[in-house]
């Protein structure tokens, strides 16, 4: 990239940068005579002159300049005293309006040109983390490289619109009106020129000082945004480390390092600024003293008095601006240097390795000739090694961790680069290979692949999204917007790719299109041994049930034969939910509102304070009873627990107040012991543990019939009187519909489980399976498994079931050569062997490197390869 | 049942006729209460022991599969008696199944619950280890006396 921000501008807006100079250019002659008007109209129809005789005065006449022979253009129209000043004031107006319209399209010009170099200048840099090689990203910290795309280049998209036009129109307006100013009086010109001169030369001085700083200032917010990210990153193990101060005092430190340097910047800025204003207002005496005089020595008339002040006050705003552009530009300056600075490499993918095309199938076989591969820190992994891989065999790398086969595995995948030696693909350097042979044709699966905070789905997906191949359905007037956003993407040097294309290589699945996609993703994951996996997010997930009707009707079929076999088995597991009946099993709050509650409104820990429920607690009697239940609970609770230390395992597991807030319901009961009212919080407090309380888990003894009843009551008046608004905001429970906020497994169980039914667990597992495998619901809920959403980086996976898709995604892409390095590490032995087994009987006649952990069997291979202290032992 | 009731019921049990009320009903509270029918089953030989159980009402047969596949009853457990702690103190799954041998109600105390019984109350701790010993010493009785009589056999 330019190292220089003006170069830059320049080389990607030239043709739009003339534009708006020319526009400039064109305005500045309307800018000049709007300063001259009030001249003519002061000096001739409101002081009378040139109408002392009560004649007419030719305005509007046009005549070339008497060096140009001083022809007349124009004729002119002969005006008396009252018509010319409504004729020159209307000729004003018309120039403010003028003039306006001039600043308001040069804005919109320039404003277009920052955005587009903005977004050019973003798309580059995000580009060039793209081409980066991986090895060179280990340097920088995620958060900052964000912080310098999102935030530190921001300012220069602004800057970009003034680069050329502010320095054109301010500095042409500058000299107009100083122009203008000489025209009227040389002394006044060289009045107002000296105090320019004097804030052009002082005022950058000062600001030196603010502008260093404002490098500080970026430098360390950028380090504060790269250790936000990093606290984030490392949430779980600063508390498992007990950290959190050391990190509060590390942030206190920082924001007290930005602190000084931003106040330390405000305070030599509006030193600068006041120094600035008092310029600019001292200007006005010199004028009214001096220019005083001359009017009244009748050498200056009134007249151009009162345009040299007019043009005076136009005068300081440029200059100002003017001042602020020079800033502003070394500021950017600064800014540009130092983002692309942090950008560089000296090695970058070239960008046609990642040119698309479909990539023919590989051919020959890997050789690898004294090939030397060294870490970080120099230390080799392998010493000068030569082997060779067929791509169509299956190959096992052996050897004892560390000692070599890793590194071998990397090297042929081009996942790391060899310092000597060469590494050829069918007589071709590996290296020189585009990116869509080795990304395509060869799948590597390392130990920490990194998975997507999408869905299961589409991270499965992930490899076969390489380039467009289809365009996307569209006629009309959306093409023509597609059309125009893609020239638009064009004119910013942006990808020609879009986004909303279909990207799938369908066939890499064996299918050509959308259907048959799910089936096919359950085949492989069933490879990489995650069927049960995917099957629990399935049960545990949910849907949305108008977008697929017909799996949540299957689903209350599977809900009507699963009550069906409950019913016949000799005991209850599960308490059905009924409208008409108390549910045992389930709290108090779940009872009153026989529902999900959809976001925050209803949510178990607001029951208590929602204004609704209070209401109908309220008017149902309720409230008093609920208020005793939650003082039995308090009571209780601090009876039982009051003995136990705060970190007792107990309190988490099985206790209503938290081991902290023991003291404070102690205080509450005393109180209330003394028969004194409990406070508005104090009830919701109380009255949140009764919501929370269920007489089977439980087993107060607090519950009876009666209040069961008032219950139920009370939850029919509660859906009566829900207003229809708030209706959104629950799915009730219906033995007729599927409910939307809740788990498929939920919906099929229907129902609470009932505590201290022996086996409930196992037994309601037996009959669920059953009526699943009976309604042949598995693709069903396979299918809402795949759309399991992974987590920010997966890690709503555990690392077993993230090794395991990232197996999976490289099957998905049907690779040529799938190399296996140390993927499955954190399974079990056997799991891995069975794993590895199925892949390898799936991929019959297709390449295979697999790397072997200590302990695992070869035989099953065609060759193995075995590596020791960075060099081969036996085999190839 | 309200642990009120529990907490009556485990009173009458040796182990915990001496332990202070909160403590009864923060152990009643922390388990789970278990009801069977004749013939139900407890917990299965083989599976992971994961509870203690402590029979408040009825009884139950402690069963073992024998080498021909038939069961045996080995043993008889009659109300306020702990069973199953054995196999949550050697971490091991069960050795043998508990039926019910009428309508029989249980408390569920969860491995967690009952370690901690075990670290807060060294009373009960000391009572369950007499009665390891005492079962320890029948057994051993058992052994002699089998012994005995296998040498007896073989004279």
């Amino acid at each position: 990239m330019e190292r220089r921000l003006f170069t830059y501008i320049w080389r990607h807006s030239f043709g739009e940068q003339l534009a708006v100079l020319g526009v400039i250019l064109a305005s500045l002659p309307f800018y000049f005579l709007a300063l001259n008007l009030p001249k003519l109209i002061v000096n001739g129809p409101i002081q009378g002159g040139g109408f002392e005789d009560g004649a007419a005065r030719t305005y509007f006449q046009l005549a070339l300049p008497d060096w140009l022979g001083g022809a007349i253009v124009l004729d002119g129209v002969d005006l008396d005293r009252m018509s010319a000043l409504f004729a020159l004031s209307f000729s004003f107006l018309a120039l403010v309006c003028i003039n306006g319209l001039f600043k308001y399209r040069i804005n919109v010009m320039k404003g277009r040109m920052g955005e587009r170099l903005l977004r050019r200048l973003r798309y580059e840099l995000v580009d060039r983390v793209l081409r980066f090689y991986p090895a060179r990203l280990k340097r920088s910290k995620p958060a900052e490289i964000a912080s310098m795309v999102k935030d530190e280049v921001e300012p220069l998209g602004g800057f970009v619109g003034e680069a050329f036009a502010t320095p054109a129109y301010l500095g042409g307006q500058a000299l107009t009106a100083v122009t203008f100013i000489v025209l009227q009086n040389p002394l006044l010109g060289a009045i107002a020129v000296g105090i320019v001169s004097i804030q052009a030369f002082v005022i950058p001085y000062l600001r030196k000082p603010i502008l260093a700083l404002g490098r500080q200032r970026q430098l360390t917010a950028r380090e504060l945004s790269g250790r936000v990210g990093e606290i984030v990153d490392a949430a779980a193990d600063i508390q498992a480390n007990d950290t959190s101060n050391w990190e509060r005092a590390d942030i206190t430190r920082r924001l007290g390092k930005i602190y000084d340097i931003r106040f330390e910047i405000y305070r030599r800025k509006f030193f600068v600024k006041f120094l600035n204003n008092f310029l600019a207002q001292v200007t006005p005496f010199f004028f009214y003293a001096v220019g005083g005089y001359f009017a009244i020595r009748g050498e200056l008339s009134i007249g151009q008095l009162v345009a040299v002040i007019a043009a005076y006050k136009d005068l300081p705003g440029p200059i100002k601006e003017l001042l602020d552009w020079y800033l502003e530009k070394q500021d950017a300056q600064i800014k540009y240097e130092q983002v692309v600075e942090q950008f560089r490499a000296d090695r970058l993918i070239e960008p046609t390795a990642h040119a698309p095309g479909e990539p023919p199938p590989l051919k020959g076989e890997i050789e690898v000739r004294e090939a030397t591969v060294a870490d970080d820190t120099g230390a080799r992994l392998l010493d000068a090694v030569s082997f060779v891989v067929p791509t169509g065999r299956h190959v096992a790398f052996a050897g004892p961790p560390g000692g070599g086969k890793e590194a071998a595995a990397a090297l042929i995948a081009r996942q790391m680069a060899a310092r000597s030696g060469t590494v050829t693909l069918g007589g071709q350097p590996l290296e020189a290979l585009p990116q869509s042979i080795t990304g395509r044709r060869i799948a590597y699966v390392g130990q920490d692949s990194y998975l997507f905070g999408l869905s299961l789905r589409d991270n499965l997906l992930y490899g076969l999204r390489n380039e467009p191949r289809k365009p996307r359905a569209c006629d009309g007037r959306a093409l023509s917007l597609a059309e125009a956003r893609a020239a638009e993407d064009a004119r910013a040097g942006n990808a020609p790719y879009d986004a909303e294309a279909e990207w799938l290589h369908y066939p890499a699945l064996g299918i050509d299109g959308p259907d048959g996609l799910d089936a096919a993703l359950m085949r492989l994951i069933a490879l990489a041994g995650l069927e049960a996996d995917v099957f629990r997010f399935g049960l545990q997930g949910g849907f949305d049930p108008d977008e697929a009707p017909a799996v949540a009707e299957r689903l209350l079929a599977a809900r009507r034969l699963f009550k069906e076999r409950e019913m016949s088995s000799d005991h209850d597991v599960v308490e059905p939910f009924d409208e008409a009946l108390y549910n045992d099993q389930a709290t108090i709050g779940q009872n009153l509102l026989f529902g999900v509650a959809i976001g925050q409104t209803f949510a178990p820990q607001n029951l208590a304070q929602n204004r609704l429920v209070s209401q109908l607690l309220d008017d149902t009697g309720l409230d008093k009873p609920l208020f005793t239940l939650g003082r039995g609970i308090a009571e209780t609770m601090v009876e039982i627990f009051r003995g136990l230390p705060a970190e007792h395992p107990f309190f988490a597991q099985y206790s209503f107040i938290a081991a902290a807030d023991l003291p404070l319901y102690e205080t509450l009961l005393a109180r209330l012991e003394a028969g004194q009212k409990p406070t508005p919080d104090q009830r919701v407090k109380l009255l949140s543990l009764a919501f929370a309380y269920s007489e089977a888990r439980h087993r107060l003894g607090l519950l009876d019939d009666s209040m069961r009843s008032m219950l139920l009551a009370a939850r029919h008046l509660f859906h009566e009187r829900l207003p229809q608004h708030e209706r959104a905001k629950i799915a009730f429970y219906d033995a007729d519909a599927y409910n939307e906020a809740a788990s498929v497994e939920d919906n099929i169980l229907f129902g609470r489980v009932v505590y201290g039914a022996p086996n409930a667990q196992a037994r309601i597992e037996a009959i669920l399976m059953e009526v699943i495998a009976e309604l042949g619901l598995k693709d069903d809920i396979a299918r809402i498994g795949l759309g399991f959403a992974c987590g920010a980086a997966g890690k709503r996976l555990t690392p077993s079931q993230r090794q395991r898709v990232a197996l999976a995604r490289a099957l998905v892409k049907d690779p040529d050569l799938l190399v296996v390095n140390g993927a499955l590490a954190v399974l079990d032995a056997a799991t891995q062997s069975e794993i590895m087994k199925r892949v390898l009987a799936a991929r019959t006649g297709r390449g295979v490197v697999w790397t072997l952990a200590p302990g695992q069997d070869g035989a099953l291979f065609d060759t193995v390869v075995t590596f020791e202290g960075g060099r081969l032992a036996a085999g190839a | 049942m309200s642990i009120v009731e529990d907490v009556e019921a485990l009173r009458r049990i040796p182990y915990f006729a001496t332990m202070d009320s909160a403590k009864l009903k923060l152990l009643a509270f922390t388990s789970t209460r278990v009801q069977l029918a004749q013939g139900g089953v407890l917990c299965r030989e083989g599976e992971p022991g994961d509870a203690a159980y402590i029979v408040l009402e009825g009884e139950a047969d402690i069963v073992v599969s024998a080498e021909d596949g038939r069961d045996v009853v080995v043993a008889h457990v009659p109300r306020n008696t702990f069973i199953g702690e054995m196999a949550v103190l050697r971490n091991a799954p069960r050795t043998a199944t508990v039926v019910a041998s009428s309508g029989l109600v249980a408390l569920k105390v969860s491995k967690d619950a009952f370690f901690q019984l075990l670290r807060d109350q060294p009373a009960f701790a000391m009572e369950l280890m007499r009665e390891l010993a005492e079962r320890l010493d029948d057994t051993t009785v058992q052994l002699r006396d089998a012994r005995a009589r296998l040498a007896a056999l073989g004279a």
